[in-house]
């Protein structure tokens, strides 16, 4: 075992490397829930959204076989799950949290349900960078073989983070999410930017799917997303809606994540199913060292009704 | 940019009704180019629905709007803007987390797909060079005082190039001295001739400090008005109430200042975000005695009132209760005779899904003689007693079965006062118990506050209404940045005194 001669170096290199994978569908979608939320609304159905996502771009990339064209797909299905987040929560008296439960299990039966002839064929992959040329040790190799939608996705928290402030678009979708009767009194349409903001979020949870199944682990099967669209939930709260924070909060969840796996390759198998469970544990530990009964959180945007 | 010269604005004979409120009826008013015009009226006159029609909120019924002569049909707030009006609402239209420069450029019709930042500065630092007051760019709106966010309003239509600017009771949040300064520079821009300014209000004060001109509206009608210099306060009064009594001004009277009821030793808390509010505030009140505190709104008076409430737990210090540890318990407000009037009672003091009779049961359907064996409850005792207080207390409603969500502010303000009055008060907390009402209910209310003192309550009345204090309170305290920093007591009370205590330091 190449870990073992690394000894304990192995580990923090599989953990940085597990990092990077790892975070990917953690950055992608907690960036997608940062828009959404920016602009007034939480989709709680971003879990059953990732789950489209997956089995879409690997149904789509078996099909054609283009993993691309597959990443394309399920962002077309985030994309119409969000809007259907959206229709429903544009209805008079209808809330958001509700419908993003209801969402939440339509879109994971759904993808189980439409995803079933998918379970057994080899789709073609997303295509790695391989970042690890220079050096001849084959866990460094390994752990730098990094996927594109990683950079993509750090590329979008910047331009996220340069568009809210800078951009017509980015200020009315802070303005609506803030306070929706500045922004209707100033002429700017709330449902409809919602309705947009709500479905680039799940456009963003669809790539984040195919991710899943295109690249790591990179197959279909029931259970791959394992709550991740549902965490991320909790790391746009922990990343305080700012899209750069949300890189570094992934990358903390993804390194959580790949603490178990990266302990087997060391030997450490007696507590796989506790090192499995870190990322959950740390979940819980940073909502609770986050929030405060005597205090709101700071930078919530206004609107959110789980403010309210 | 050149300004133009204000147009004048003629509405002629507007109608309009809402259901079965005949809200305007033939109301015609002219707003001359260059004047300070104030409308006045109690709530429900017509006031709002008539700039309203003029700002194309609503569409009116009957009657026409006419702008430099020309008859114009004003469908939509941006028909209104292209004609130059702009409105600043009673609620703020800011977007709390957006600087002062993001508010400004947010309000534009043209905003381009990516924003040029330096050019926007350039531009809005020359904006504001222009005006009379000054703001901060990049103070976010959520850090500004009231007076700061009124001012920010007004610069977002002036900003827009409105060249009428309608104020809709703008001062029902500023202290006086805020008042004094947002006025006075309107009346200033108004005097140069570069904006006509339309002042709704129903303060007479404010009518004859700025306004040249008034118009009295009264149920939906033209009850009179002209150059304010011509009328005197006495013909305003009429126009304004017409000849219907008005409730009587409340009478100071009882047994005089009994021993300490409520006392507050260095009671520190904080406030939603988590910073310090209430900082070692130690105050006491008497039986027989109103204490006031005054202050702008956002020096730590919330969290004080909803400390003694029991709806935010104290950092430290002690509170007693007629010489006892209080611990805000209900069976504690009950034993000590402990009320409430908090501010927004809808939303504070009521339960909007359940009935007028009962919220008024809420503090003692569990007891008798409401509460029956097995954890029963007499409903008929409930709304029997709850027919008597509607009564009493002239609450306007559809009976004790109606929603409370349903009635009218002052009429759940006067169903909460029935609840916490109609005990046996010892301690009254009151946190701006009239925001809102109109002058009828003003009195009413404020009487019936001054009357539980003469009782022999004792009174901690929160206000940011200088003039409710300076008329009702024993001895007032002035409140700034969750300190008490000033005392005076009701005979050297002097309003320049206290308005200057509640704002200095608060500038930044």
């Amino acid at each position: 075992m190449t870990g073992t001669e690394l000894g304990w170096w192995g580990v923090a290199l599989a953990v940085a490397g597990g990092a990077i994978r790892v975070s990917t569908p953690y950055l992608f979608v907690s960036l997608g829930e940062t828009l959404t939320e920016k602009s007034g609304r939480v989709n709680l159905g971003l879990e059953g959204t990732l789950l489209m996502g997956a089995m879409s771009g690997y149904g789509a990339s078996y099909l054609t076989g283009s993993p691309w064209l597959g990443v394309l797909a399920a962002a077309a299905s985030g994309a119409l799950l969000g809007l259907l987040h959206a229709a429903v929560s544009n209805l008079p008296r209808v809330n958001d949290i509700a419908v993003g439960i209801a969402l939440f299990i339509f879109g994971t039966g759904l993808a189980f349900f439409l995803g079933k002839p998918f379970v057994q064929p080899q789709a073609p992959r997303l295509p790695t960078l391989a970042l690890g040329g220079f050096s001849d040790v084959p866990a460094i190799r390994a752990a730098l073989e990094v996927s594109p939608l990683f950079f993509i996705g750090i590329a979008l928290a910047f331009v996220m983070h340069w568009a809210l402030p800078n951009t017509r678009w980015g200020l009315i979708v802070r303005a609506v999410g803030d306070n929706a009767e500045a922004a209707r009194t100033a002429g700017y349409p709330v449902n409809l930017t919602r309705t947009l903001a709500t479905a680039l979020g799940g456009v963003f949870a669809g790539v984040a799917g195919a991710f899943l199944s295109l690249s790591y682990p990179g197959t279909w099967a029931e259970g791959l997303s394992s709550g991740q669209g549902l965490m991320a939930v909790a790391l746009v709260i922990f990343a305080r809606w700012n899209p750069v924070h949300c890189v570094w909060v992934s990358l903390l969840f993804g390194g959580a994540s790949a603490l178990g796996p990266a302990l087997q390759t060391v030997g450490v198998t007696g507590y796989y199913y506790l090192t499995g469970a870190a990322p959950y544990v740390l979940t819980l530990a940073l909502l609770i060292a986050s929030s405060s009964r005597r205090h709101r959180l700071a930078g919530a945007p206004g609107e959110l009704s789980i403010n309210r | 940019m050149t300004p133009r010269p204000p147009p004048l604005i003629e509405a002629i004979a507007l109608s309009k009704r809402f259901g079965a409120v005949q809200a305007l009826d033939g109301v015609s008013v002219r707003f001359e180019p260059g004047s300070f015009h104030a409308l006045l009226g109690e709530n429900g006159a017509g006031k709002s629905t008539l700039v309203k029609c003029l700002m194309g909120f609503h569409a009116a019924d009957s009657g026409t709007v006419r702008i430099d002569g020309k008859v114009h049909a004003i469908a939509d707030p941006k028909a209104a803007h292209a004609l130059g009006l702009g409105m600043v609402y009673q609620h703020f239209t800011l977007v709390p987390s957006m600087t002062v420069a993001e508010n400004l450029v947010l309000a534009r019709p043209d905003l381009p797909q990516v924003i040029d930042w330096r050019a926007e500065r350039k531009g809005i630092d020359a904006f504001l060079a222009r005006m009379p007051f000054a703001l901060d760019p990049e103070a976010p709106a959520v850090a500004l005082a009231a007076g700061e966010k009124q001012k920010l309003e007004i610069l977002k239509q002036l900003y827009l190039g409105a060249r009428v600017l309608i104020l809709d009771e703008p001062t029902s949040v500023l202290t006086p001295q805020e008042a004094d300064e947002v006025l006075g520079h309107a009346r200033k821009l108004a005097d140069a001739g570069a904006l006509t300014v339309v002042l709704i209000t129903h303060k007479f004060r404010e009518v004859r400090a700025y306004a040249r001109e008034v118009s009295v509206l009264r149920g939906g009608r033209n009850a009179g008005g002209g150059s304010v210099a011509a009328l005197d306060s006495e013909a305003l009064v009429r126009m304004t109430f017409g000849e219907r009594p008005m409730p009587a001004a409340a009478q100071r009277g009882g047994e005089g200042i009994g021993e300490r009821c409520l006392e507050l030793r260095g009671l520190n808390a904080l406030n939603d975000r988590g910073a310090a509010a209430v900082r070692d505030l130690t105050l006491h009140v008497a039986r027989g005695e109103i204490v006031g505190v005054a202050g702008v709104s956002g020096n730590g008076q919330r969290e004080l009132v909803e400390t003694l409430a029991g709806q935010r737990e104290p950092e430290s210090g002690e509170i007693a209760v007629a010489g006892l540890p209080y611990g805000r318990t209900r069976a504690e407000m009950r034993a000590r005779g402990v009320f409430l009037l908090a501010e927004e009672p809808l939303a504070s003091s009521c339960v909007r899904s359940m009935s007028v009779a009962e919220n008024l049961a809420l503090r003692d359907f569990d007891h008798a003689p409401f509460a029956r064996a097995g954890g029963r409850v007499d409903f008929r005792a409930i709304e029997e007693r709850a027919r008597s207080l509607i009564e009493a207390f002239g609450i306007r409603c559809a009976g004790p079965h109606a929603r409370i969500d349903t009635l009218s502010g002052g009429n759940v303000q006067r169903a909460v006062l029935a609840r916490e009055l109609s005990g046996s008060v010892q301690l009254l907390v009151a946190q701006n118990p009239c925001l809102g009402l109109d002058f009828a209910a003003t009195r009413e209310i404020r009487g019936r506050i001054l009357e539980a003192r003469n009782r022999g309550a004792a009174v901690l009345l929160v206000s940011e209404d200088l003039d409710e204090l300076l008329e009702l309170a024993d001895r007032i305290l002035v409140m700034l940045e969750g300190r008490i920093v000033f005392e005076t007591d009701r005979a050297g009370a002097a309003a320049e005194a206290i308005g200057r205590h509640m704002t200095e330091g608060s500038r930044r």
